[in-house]
């Protein structure tokens, strides 16, 4: 941003001029400023672009002007990095509320539970959407808002990225010595060869090569910058994928008894919830068949019951007249057709009963799941005879309470409660009423408008029954018998569409983030100028966006490479050996470079011309092998402002 | 199976014993580590004052970060053959010199450090034992429950620090906060944490065990590394503030925060660990989301520990943006960074202690 609208004039309502952007965005742009204020003035172009292209701060000095202008001001304000970070920080508290209190969509029914215990607070929390906290308005506005500062953000380096690919890398600085890292030595090859190879030796390596004059000039890593941008634009398809698969969402459950079928169509839904734009005829065309349930448990230990394996073997068919196919249903391994998986997520038992009316006549027969209440499958269920008529010929109906129990702890035990999740001791607790059958669900009983029937001793009608046996009711013939046991597995069916989006926007946000945390964008300058003495001074220098160990690394690198074509002239070295010298040695070669330039006709002359009081002692020069040891001048001479960060 | 219940079990036993030893070495490296602090107080090098007021010697190479050295501020290194110049731009602070280390350039100090990274190092290899003979005793991959991630969880924070030794990384530093936490760590996985070795649940059966709860363990291990380094950074900039003030710091301060890397150091040392696990954190989360998506029927629901992992991974996005931003790099990222590691703590413990999402099978 920087580097491109700078010069869109309407100062009035941006800071955006290079001063006040400039003391922005981190280390490499300070790292940046700093070089390029060792640039000529004929540089100014290429030293306005900075090695990011994060957007640059504006100052809040409130604008006084025309809507428009305010209109601007605001859209700046939204885009500026300043914000971005704000409104992140903002949407990481606001998702706080919602792992604390209950939420709507993740349980209900914990919702109702804590809606009857909080009475007060309850309504308040309704008012502030505190239970549907992700699709509350609050929540909605911040990442609404940090979207379009992401668009905002990202549209504008794109195109500046785009022009930073167009355009070349930027000229040599004068005076490369200033640069994070730089080495020199002298040569006896012309300065003409040197450039060439070095041309050759960067493009090699990859780098984006630049020939000007007496330097060449390269950069590399526009990675980082690439993958920035996948990164936030691969953000945003992201959430349009979790949100399109929000709104075109489906999901229901459907329990299903072993040999019992499901198809995919509303009514066959136990239950069944949807997003806003779903409409009944996006669900998929198939169905299955549940063949058999398997489970294991573990059978001793301190786990003991603990479930270890579920799995239905199904029988499925897809699309209009699709053959049937057989496969498994287990926890971690959905069925899928189309946009809809078919998850396994529970199971239990359904005793099969057959009951006989009044008059000996078969008045219900079939499997009733009943519901688990425990880890050891304790269910509790209910018996609906609608079609029922009396000893005396009249009709009735008929509803049977109580639980099962796959493992009975025997007789002696006391407990009515299983003993273990297998089916070992089956055995059905009952209790039985007459009267009229309200329509709640299948699993409940309203006792309420009902009678229960009673035994000889007047107390209410209750038994234990196993298999096979049979419980007598006080009306004529009428008996409940119970045949025997099936299985049950309880299916979430979920249409959720954008997944492979969502996947794919998440893949490329991670390789985005690889990119720009990983590459390092540098330049790398290669200036090779004749030397008083006729031989060929050789300069490298390196400046990097962050200040990284890797970047001097490279610079020796490449400088080693180059040497096997300019390799160094070692007369100098006994000279180089001493710090004192070769400060000498480098100023006066610093002086040379500026020469040569002020000779193109490109450098200032003037104050450049004398580099004595400000050029730092580099002490570059030491003899290989040997490490040079930390001088606290060189960095405070370096930077003399002391300045906190 | 009944015999392979008996061998699952003494295994389980052999874990035990081995984590409990591994502790008994943590404690001694421990000792050996504070020896080394109390040893390296004796040296009284000033070299940041020194460094500040201009007037400080040349130092002889460090004693902690010795050869390599291509650190900032002025200072020329020797890379194979060509010399490159290396010039910070940090200004006066980016060239303060990093600590000599605890020892402080003491030999018996240094001898003590040397004694504890040894201790460490064998300690951590029983850790690493008792973590696989646990893996052997359930057959799974060992961290299924909390007393399982605890002790996953510091056996790689100390596997990092080691690497990290190993590569030649100036970290020694951390060594006694690190030991400190491990400690502690066990310790709390020892006692209230612990679950007998079991089988999982049939929705933890899932590859996606492996990647996902490994991966997370690893991030939060790395994390803490840098959190460290943050809480360090943050004393040693208040501490070279005071001094560039011309303020002078108390005894004991000086004394510590004198053998501690110069701030810029610790403070790139921080964001280096944390912008490299940064990508690889946002993958723990999408796998399990990948996950939960074959688990529950839905990848993204909103679960405590879902929402604990997102607002973590914002934290942490928040703290990279801040570096890039004016008026927010230094302390104040730092801030955003502890921050940051505070939500993750608060994910891994808190969340399973407090909330039962579905995540809830943390077995205290
Ligand atoms: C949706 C929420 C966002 C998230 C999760 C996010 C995340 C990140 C992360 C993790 C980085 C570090 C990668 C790197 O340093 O290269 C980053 C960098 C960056 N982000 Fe964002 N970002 C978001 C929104 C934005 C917005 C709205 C803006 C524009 C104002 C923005 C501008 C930038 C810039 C310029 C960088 C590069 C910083 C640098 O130079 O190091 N981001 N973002």
């Amino acid at each position: 941003m920087r580097t491109t609208s700078t010069d869109s004039g309407d100062s009035g309502a941006s800071g955006h001029g290079g001063g006040d952007a400039a003391d922005t965005a981190g280390d490499e742009t300070r790292l940046a400023r700093e070089a390029a204020s060792q640039l000529d003035q004929l540089d100014e172009q290429s030293q306005r672009s900075t090695l990011s292209t994060a957007p640059g701060e504006d100052r809040l000095n409130v604008p006084s002007m025309s809507a428009l202008g305010w209109a601007r001001w605001i859209w700046r304000q939204l885009t500026s990095m300043r914000v971005a970070l704000i409104l992140l920080f903002l949407l990481s508290l606001a998702a706080i509320p919602g792992s604390v209190i209950p939420q709507t969509d993740v349980d209900s029914v914990k919702v109702e539970e804590f809606k009857q215990k909080h009475d007060v607070i309850s309504p308040v929390y309704e008012k502030l959407q505190l239970f549907d906290v992700y699709t509350s308005v609050w929540f909605s506005a911040i990442y609404i808002l940090l979207f379009v500062s992401l668009a905002g953000c990202i549209v504008p380096r794109t195109w500046q990225f785009v022009g930073q690919l167009r355009g070349r890398p930027p000229r040599a600085p004068r005076r490369l010595h200033r640069m994070p890292a730089y080495t020199t030595w002298h040569t006896g090859a012309e300065p003409d060869a040197v450039l060439g190879r070095a041309s050759k030796l960067l493009g090699k390596r990859r780098f984006r090569v630049q020939r000007d004059g007496d330097a060449v000039a390269s950069e590399k890593g526009y990675l980082r910058e690439a993958g920035n941008l996948v990164f936030h634009v691969a953000l945003i398809v992201l959430l349009l994928a979790f949100a399109a698969g929000q709104l075109w969402k489906s999901e229901g459950g459907k329990l299903i008894i072993q040999g019992d079928g499901f198809s995919n169509t509303l009514t066959q839904y136990d239950d069944f919830k949807s997003g806003s734009l779903f409409d009944t005829s996006d669900l998929d065309s198939f169905g299955f068949t549940l063949d058999r349930f398997h489970a294991t448990y573990e059978e001793s230990g301190p786990e003991k019951g603990t479930a270890r394996d579920f799995r239905a073997d199904v029988s499925y068919w897809k699309g209009a007249d699709g053959k049937e196919r057989q496969s498994t249903i287990e926890v971690n391994h959905p069925l899928e057709a189309g946009d809809t998986k078919v998850y396994l997520n529970g199971n239990g038992y359904a005793p099969v009963v057959s009951v006989k009316d009044g008059e000996g006549r078969t008045a219900y027969r079939g499997p009733v799941p009943f519901l688990p209440q425990d880890g050891n499958l304790t269910s509790s269920g209910v018996v609906k005879v609608t079609d029922y008529r009396n000893a005396k010929g009249f009709k009735d109906q008929l509803g049977f309470q109580g639980f099962f129990v796959p493992t009975f702890g025997g007789s002696g035990s006391g407990s009515m409660f299983s003993q273990s999740p297998s089916l070992k001791y089956p055995v059905l607790f009952l209790t039985a009423y007459h009267g009229e059958l309200g329509y709640e669900s299948v699993y409940q009983l309203d006792t309420e408008p009902m009678k229960q029937f009673k035994g000889k001793d007047g107390r209410p009608l209750a038994k234990k029954i196993l298999p096979g046996e049979s419980m007598k009711l006080p009306d004529g013939k009428a008996s409940l018998k119970f045949e025997g046991v099936r299985k049950w597995a309880q299916f979430q069916i979920v249409h959720q569409v954008g997944n492979g989006w969502a996947l794919g926007g998440a893949i490329a946000a991670i390789a985005g983030l690889a990119g720009s945390l990983f590459v390092q964008r540098r330049r790398v300058w290669v200036r090779a100028v004749a030397g008083p003495d006729g031989r060929t001074v050789v300069e490298m220098a390196g400046l990097g966006r962050s200040e990284s160990a890797r970047l001097p690394e490279e610079l020796g690198d490449l400088a080693f490479a180059l040497q096997s074509d300019a390799p160094p002239v070692h007369e100098d070295d006994a000279t180089d050996a001493a710090p004192d010298a070769a400060e000498d040695a480098d100023a006066a070669g610093a002086g040379e470079t500026e020469k040569t330039e002020d000779a193109d006709g490109t450098g200032t002359g003037g104050a450049d011309q004398s580099p004595a009081p400000e050029v730092p002692p580099s002490r570059a020069p030491t003899p290989p092998g040997k490490t040079t040891q930390d001088s606290p001048q060189d960095g405070a001479e370096a930077s003399p402002r002391g300045e906190r960060q | 199976m009944n015999i392979a219940a008996a061998t699952n079990e003494s295994l389980a036993e052999i874990s035990n014993y081995l984590i409990y030893s591994a502790m008994a070495v943590y404690t001694l490296a421990f000792g050996a580590h504070i020896a080394e602090w109390v040893f390296g107080s004796r040296s009284k090098v000033a070299r940041t004052a020194a460094a500040l007021s201009g007037k400080g010697e040349k130092e002889s190479g460090d004693a902690a970060a010795p050869a390599v050295k291509v650190r900032e501020g002025g200072s020329t290194s020797v890379l194979e053959r060509p010399k490159v110049v290396v010039r910070s731009s940090a200004g006066r602070r980016g060239d303060l010199p990093d600590g000599p280390g605890a020892a402080g350039g003491d030999e018996q100090g240094d001898l003590y450090g040397r004694i504890a990274v040894s201790l460490t190092t064998l300690a951590f290899l029983l850790h690493v034992a008792g973590v696989l003979a646990r893996a052997l005793s359930v057959q799974r991959a060992p961290w299924g429950n909390m007393y399982e991630f605890s002790t996953a969880f510091s056996m790689v924070a100390v596997g990092g620090y080691l690497g990290f030794l190993v590569a030649k990384k100036n970290v020694r530093w951390i060594g006694l906060p690190l030991v400190t936490t491990v400690l502690l760590d066990l310790g709390l996985a020892v006692t209230v944490l612990y679950t007998e070795s079991d089988q999982l649940v049939p929705a933890l059966h899932s590859y996606w065990l492996w990647i996902h709860v490994s991966l997370a363990i690893c991030c939060g291990a790395l994390f803490y590394l840098g959190f460290v380094a943050t809480v360090l950074y943050l004393f040693r900039d208040r501490y070279e503030v005071k001094l560039m003030d011309g303020g002078k710091p108390g005894g004991f301060a000086t004394s510590v925060l004198e053998r501690l890397p110069s701030s810029t150091s610790l403070d790139k040392f921080a964001y280096r660990i944390n912008a490299a696990v940064f990508p690889v954190w946002t993958f723990t989360i999408v796998a399990g989301a990948i996950w939960a998506g074959d688990a529950w029927g839905r990848y993204w629901g909103w679960d405590p520990k879902e929402v604990w992992s997102f607002i973590t991974w914002v934290a942490y996005a928040c703290y990279l943006h801040a570096r890039a931003t004016a008026g927010w790099k230094g302390r104040k990222a730092a801030y955003l960074a502890l921050l940051a590691f505070a939500c993750f703590l608060f994910n891994y413990y808190g969340v399973n202690i407090i909330f039962n999402g579905k995540h809830s099978y943390g077995g205290v």
